[in-house]
């Protein structure tokens, strides 16, 4: 389909996406451990006033996570 | 047989950060608490006794909270330690692994690892209530039966269910361990030869072994190397087993849970703590709400904690006097007197100070706050090589550097976590209040600007911001200095909010006083009686020659009497090795505009920076007359300064001495503190170095600037 390649570092707060993949992979043991798995539905919560770090809503709870960090989990 | 082994179990609690573990040690334990640390290590081992029936007790060790047994900070590495070997004496027979029940999945990851170990475990779940709020609805019944563990309920804010979970440990059922993850062919030949090599059964153990040896304390040497050997032999690939691994885990929790859990959702329905963050982390209110949390926090510091502290100081006062008064004079009772029990006094005046201070951090801690404030600082604190996680140390160290200190261990980061130990004590703490005040009252009007603001006030503030901008722009510095060993990351759980329970918020004072009184308290005793050693005692005997030189040099002043006295004690400061040392210093300190007599004040309070106040009075022979500073401040007012014969504390000298206590690293408990945290003399001494470094130079340039 040829669709763009998005991260959770690139949601709108309030939008939901599921994740796909890492491409960062010491980055991926962390949240794989934090319940942030391939399939799982996220959803950007909020931001902090600054606009970084970010809060995820996963798995039933809030994680924060920098943007840079976000920006390793890619979306379906 | 001896009964005294049958009857008494080790039982560890684990689980995840939050999951209420400390809730239920505090319910099994009560007081019965003792901090000790780990052999071997510098992380706080929490131990309790519990009864559990009429003729078995059990010794419950609280570890540090984990999402899993691949550690990440100092804290998680004692999980991983404790478990790795069943031989171990020190290995506990059961584990009560504590699991949140609102957050299910994720805590299961930590209980499936440690099932596979193949410990005796009961599964307690913990807040079944707020899970039912957000629409988990666990069969507790159904997950015995499918987990094959004994499983408890409870209810670790009221205490429900701990009648039980006694019962459960009383009598423990054993299963067979299960094995929730299979590694697959692929580690096969390295589990065999690691089992072999090390005669282990369990699978698990061996895999965990292959993965972590490297951080693993207590592995000898050539252990480490032959598993070295064996990872590269086998070419086993860590990381990926590990995502491997962790994800299969997950397969299995998502399908027991399917048989066990009803999952409905509540999505439309918008939770209180979403909504709370909504205001908490707030652009404008975010920021707005934790400058005035932190506002209140320092009035409730340095407004209310006065009234306890004047009473301890009043107490300590009156209990030297009586001793003095009812023991036969003497070197000992001096040594008593003025060098133990003034050193205590110097250490139990700060309990007011810090039983607020952690009585605040653990109520915002225990309610979720203390997660959004690291949220909201995060990237405030990036450009100074620190991160959120800086902040709580940061915001301590007002009170006291020594528990602010130890608060570090948090921090997963080395990098970020030496930048906060070493930029925490330029914080100004409330050991610099008293020389701070009497210093500030000496030389600036006490006048209101604008009408309400008053001046002396902006002074103090203006120390204070001082006092955080340089230890943010040292932490600025030394981030462009460090190499980063470890990457820095910021995945950190945002805790729902919660009321906090009374009962923890209490023993969390109550130990972090005791830890403080025990740990500061040894050094500044220590520290006091060799100064007094010091300041008591000099070449020859400094007692007669003081009498003659003050005789001859006040002939009429009237014998006995209490001038008399504070003149002949003045003397001999000045005649001890002490007073000494200050006239040696003298040409060093004098570019500052200090001279020998606050040279002596220097080296006293380099135990703990009040004692420059009773320094200060015995040099200048106003005595002890207990707790009135307007005695001494009258008489350094009046002191002439030989050279100009003008007043000694001028406004320069003031403040330059004002900017000295500001930056100088004036306590050896600090010191002791941060040798103890970073392992070695290394760091305390450049710190000392640097701070006392910095001391000297902006004294140097206020006294230029002012005179």
């Amino acid at each position: 389909m040829g669709e763009p390649k998005k991260s959770i570092a690139d949601l709108k707060i309030g939008e939901k996406g599921i994740v796909c993949c890492f491409n960062d992979e010491e980055m991926s043991l962390k949240l794989l451990e934090m319940g942030c798995l391939p399939g799982c539905m996220v959803e950007l919560s909020n931001k902090a006033p600054l606009g970084d770090p970010i809060c995820i809503k996963v798995s039933g709870y809030n994680l924060s996570l920098r943007l840079e960090e976000a920006a390793t989990v890619m979306l379906r | 047989m001896s009964i005294e082994k049958t009857t008494r179990l080790k039982v560890a609690l684990l689980g995840n950060p939050n999951a209420g573990k400390s809730s239920l040690f505090n319910h099994l334990t009560g007081l019965n608490q003792k901090i000790g640390n780990f052999p071997g290590v510098t992380v706080d081992k929490k131990t309790g006794t519990s009864k559990i029936s009429e003729n078995l007790y059990a010794e419950i060790i609280d570890l540090p909270g984990t999402y899993s047994l691949y550690p990440k900070s100092l804290d998680e590495q004692i999980v991983l330690d404790l478990l790795h070997s069943k031989k171990d004496p020190a290995s506990p027979d059961l584990l009560l692994v504590v699991i949140d029940a609102s957050t299910f999945k994720r805590n299961m990851l930590l209980f499936t690892q440690i099932r596979d170990l193949g410990f005796p475990v009961i599964l307690v779940l913990n807040m079944l209530d707020l899970a039912e709020q957000h629409g988990i609805k666990i069969d507790p019944l159904k997950l015995e039966k499918e987990l094959n563990v004994p499983i408890v309920a409870i209810n670790a804010r009221t205490g429900a269910g701990i009648r039980e979970l006694k019962a459960a440990i009383a009598c423990p059922v054993h299963t067979p361990p299960e094995s929730y993850y299979k590694p697959g062919p692929l580690a096969s030949g390295i589990i065999s030869e690691v089992k072999e090599s090390f005669s282990l059964e369990n699978d698990y153990q061996a895999i965990l072994l292959a993965h972590q040896y490297d951080n693993m304390r207590g592995l000898p040497q050539k252990e480490k190397e032959e598993l070295a050997r064996l990872v590269k032999k086998w070419s086993f690939d860590s990381k990926a087993f590990q995502s491997k691994e962790t994800i299969a885990r997950y397969d299995v929790i998502t399908r027991i849970l399917k048989e066990t859990v009803e999952e409905k959702s509540v999505d439309d329905k918008e939770l209180t703590s979403t909504k709370i963050d909504r205001i908490l982390t707030h652009k404008v209110f975010g920021y707005l709400i934790f400058f005035f949390i932190l506002l209140v926090l320092f009035q409730s510091i340095f407004a209310w904690a006065s009234y306890p502290m004047d009473l301890i100081d009043s107490g300590i006062a009156w209990v030297n006097g009586a001793l003095k008064q009812n023991l036969p004079g003497g070197p000992f009772t001096d040594l008593l007197t003025d060098g133990l029990i003034a050193g205590l006094g110097g250490v139990l005046i700060f309990i007011p100070q810090i039983a607020i201070l952690f009585a605040f951090i653990a109520v915002l801690e225990e309610s979720g706050y203390m997660s959004r404030v690291m949220f909201l600082m995060d990237k405030l604190m990036r450009p100074f090589g620190m991160s959120g996680r800086s902040v709580v140390p940061l915001i301590s160290g007002v009170a006291c550097a020594v528990p602010a200190i130890m608060s570090t261990r948090s921090i997963e980061n080395w990098k970020e976590r030496l930048i906060t130990i070493f930029v925490t004590p330029l914080m100004s703490c409330s050991a610099r209040i008293p020389v701070f005040t009497i210093l500030i009252a000496l030389v600036v009007p006490e006048v209101d600007l604008l009408g309400f603001i008053n001046l002396q006030g902006i002074v103090l503030m203006s120390l204070y911001l001082i006092g955080f901008l340089s230890a943010i722009i040292s932490g600025f510095v030394m981030n462009k200095i460090l190499k980063n060993k470890q990457r820095s990351f910021f995945i950190m759980e945002l805790p729902a909010y919660r009321i906090p329970r009374w009962k923890n918020v209490g023993l969390t004072i109550y130990e972090k006083v005791k830890t403080f009184v025990l740990e500061a308290g040894k050094v500044i005793v220590a520290i006091s009686i060799v100064l007094w050693v010091l300041a008591s005692y000099g070449p020859g005997d400094i007692e007669t020659k003081a009498i003659t030189e003050v005789r001859q040099e006040q002939p009429d002043l009237l014998e006995p009497s209490q001038d008399f006295e504070n003149a002949v004690a003045g003397k001999k400061l000045e005649m001890s090795y002490a007073g000494q040392f200050g006239h040696f210093i003298e040409p060093v300190i004098r570019p500052l505009g200090f001279d020998w007599k606050i040279g002596v004040a220097l080296i006293t309070s380099f135990a703990a920076r009040e004692v420059f106040i009773g320094t200060m009075s015995t040099i200048y022979s106003v005595g002890d007359s207990g707790d009135d500073d307007t005695t001494i401040r009258q008489r350094m007012k009046e002191e002439i300064n030989p050279k100009t014969g003008g007043p000694m504390y001028t406004t320069a000298l003031a403040f330059s001495l004002l900017i000295f206590y500001l930056f100088a690293m004036q306590c050896m408990s600090t010191l002791a503190i941060v040798r103890r945290e970073t392992k070695g003399w290394t760091w305390p001494i450049l710190q000392l170095v640097y701070m006392t470094g910095l001391a000297y130079g902006l004294s140097f340039i206020t006294y230029n600037i002012f005179s």
